[in-house]
């Protein structure tokens, strides 16, 4: 395996007395959509900010595309894309303007500069008012141009805070393919700050659950629901029929269920302890003479990660 | 250094700077008023004063009060003369001043509060410009127009003062070598001045008015030295031009040091 793009070992940012990010430790790996999840304030932006080297750290170090954000900022930084939680454009000028003055900034060749802000204009569907003030768009136009600006330069790394947070549904599914496009096909490296769970199911290899600037949580989005979420729902279809005698079956195994089952037309909905319950409990109910079905396990996501994680209730 | 970065965000301050009605119209009406307007008003109130001899003691007295150096200098002048040669070369010498200070104070309140105003300036730092690229752009753009618009400022004055005096001088008596010196020597230095002030002003500033505002006292000092100029107590002599622009650029070097060891990503994310 080759080395990994994103090496972070014990980065830490304080701002007077609170610890920003604290000790943080993980490797991104070439091509993957790195999720990095937390509530607000839980250090995602400010870890963007210290891998581009924008920030200093107060301890720890990091390595990104082999380059160390401190003291090779510049370097990095042409090799990066960013986009911020906020869009930061310049209201005053167009759009047209605006990644013009970004491609000089990234050293875009000249003769490529015009070509490829019309192509980035056109995939963002803002070809029609590339030539009208940023500052009379909509808020999913400003987002959709601040990411076009972040891709300008064809980034190895694609830092996105929050990046579909203004946008309608089928804006963000548009930036979603777009993520996916440019990891799978174009072996960008993505590292996807959200608060939005169902984005990151969705898109991530790998996450990251921070909270008070410290990593809770690191493993792909199966292996952080079988390690953290330890109770499992599963639809149980029996012969109609049966209904009754299943329902009273079940009352035979508090030891596996949590909660009473909830009936939706033929289905039962159960929550069990626990992925292990599920032969007792089917072989109790073959034994009971039911004839099950189905009995499916629904995948746990990473929504209820989160919430054990936080010790919330869902 | 990366100029073609440079270029870009001298490039870009001012497109955008040009769009703030409160950059362009004190840049519009400071030099109109003036430098078009007060040099008639002066040389016109001279003329009357001295044709009415209403205040020809006071101005007799005025006369009197000057530094030798400056009576020496008006020397080749009849009294009336000497009245308007004062006022349009001598007194508003110190206010020309206010010209370069204001333009770059203004132009540096948008460049720098007003980023901070707009939040342009985070996805700016997570480019490849380095702290000293940005530092120079954003200097060299709000300085380059307050030297320009300065020096279109002394030509118009040039002309309107000429003009203003001719019916009473008949001859070109504008630019003295003071005001070549006051212009080409004192001018950028007051300039570098008026926007190392706005650095440290637009650092702790809510805006762009709040920065202006703030900076705005930056013009105190000229104004003293206006005062000092109508009261007597010193006239602007070549020698005195030169020093005090010498004063300034020392003054601008030792600041300019201080905010460029300030200017750095880490503290302008912080505090921008």
């Amino acid at each position: 395996m080759s080395a990994p793009v994103i090496q972070i070992s014990s980065l830490s940012r304080r701002f007077g007395e609170k610890n920003a990010v604290d000790h943080l430790t993980l490797d991104v790996q070439a091509g993957e959509i790195f999720g990095f999840l937390g509530h607000n304030g839980a250090g995602k932006t400010t870890t963007v900010r210290l891998l581009n080297g924008v920030l200093e750290p107060t301890s720890g170090n990091a390595k990104v595309l082999g380059l160390d954000p401190l003291t090779e900022g510049p370097a990095l930084r042409a090799r990066t894309g960013v986009l911020t939680e906020t869009p930061s454009l310049d209201e005053r000028l167009t759009a047209r303007d605006n990644l013009s003055f970004y491609a000089d900034l990234y050293s875009v060749p000249r003769r490529d500069v015009s070509g490829r802000v019309h192509s980035l204009l056109t995939e963002f569907e803002l070809a029609e008012r590339a030539d009208e003030r940023v500052g009379g768009y909509s808020k999913g136009m400003k987002q959709r141009l601040a990411l076009a600006r972040a891709l300008l330069h064809k980034p190895e790394v694609l830092f996105l805070d929050e990046p579909t947070s203004a946008l309608d549904p089928v804006a963000a599914r548009h930036v979603h393919s777009l993520v996916e496009d440019l990891a799978r096909r174009e072996s960008c490296t993505v590292f996807l700050c959200t608060h939005n769970l169902v984005e990151a199911q969705k898109l991530c290899d790998r996450v990251a659950v921070m909270e008070h600037g410290r990593l809770v949580a690191l493993g792909t989005p199966s292996e952080l629901t079988r390690q953290y979420v330890k109770r499992l729902d599963v639809d149980l279809e029996v012969d109609p029929a049966q209904m009754e005698l299943a329902l009273q079956t079940l009352q035979q195994f508090p030891q596996l269920l949590i909660g009473p089952p909830k009936q939706e037309k033929d289905i039962l909905t159960l929550t069990l302890s626990g992925r292990e319950a599920i032969p007792e409990l089917l072989s109790g109910l073959v034994q009971k003479g039911l004839h099950v079905y189905r009995l499916a396990p629904q995948e746990a996501n990473l929504e209820e990660v989160y919430f054990a994680l936080n010790g919330g209730t869902q | 250094m990366n100029t073609r970065a440079i270029l870009a965000i001298v490039r870009k301050d001012l497109k955008v700077a040009v769009q703030n009605k409160g950059v362009i119209l004190p840049i519009i009406i400071l030099p109109l008023v003036l430098f078009v307007v007060v040099p008639w008003i002066m040389a016109y109130g001279s003329s009357l004063a001295t044709a009415t001899s209403t205040s020809f003691s006071n101005v007799g007295e005025m006369l009197e009060r000057m530094p030798a150096g400056l009576l020496n200098e008006l020397s080749g002048y009849t009294p009336d003369q000497q009245l308007i040669v004062f006022t349009l070369v001598y007194m508003l010498a110190p206010m020309f001043l206010i010209m370069p200070l204001m333009v770059s104070s203004v132009f540096a309140a948008d460049s720098f509060a007003g980023e901070k105003e707009r939040k342009t300036l985070e996805a700016l730092l997570f480019t490849p410009t380095t702290d000293r690229e940005l530092f120079t752009a954003k200097l060299l753009g709000a300085w380059v127009t307050a030297v320009t618009v300065a020096f279109l400022s002394f030509v118009v004055y040039a002309v309107m003062v000429n003009a203003a005096g001719w019916q009473s001088i008949g001859h070109l008596f504008f630019p003295t070598w003071m005001w070549v010196a006051l212009v080409f020597w004192v001018t950028p230095a007051v300039a570098g001045l008026g926007l190392v002030v706005m650095v440290f002003v637009s650092v702790r500033a809510q805006g762009f008015q709040d920065a202006n505002q703030t900076g705005g006292l930056v013009v105190l000092p000229v104004l003293l030295l206006m005062v000092g100029q109508i009261s007597g107590v010193m006239y602007f002599s070549l020698g005195v031009v030169l020093f005090v622009g010498l004063v300034i650029w020392l003054l601008d070097i030792v600041l300019l040091w201080f905010a460029g060891k300030s200017f750095h990503r880490g503290e302008l994310m912080t505090k921008f």
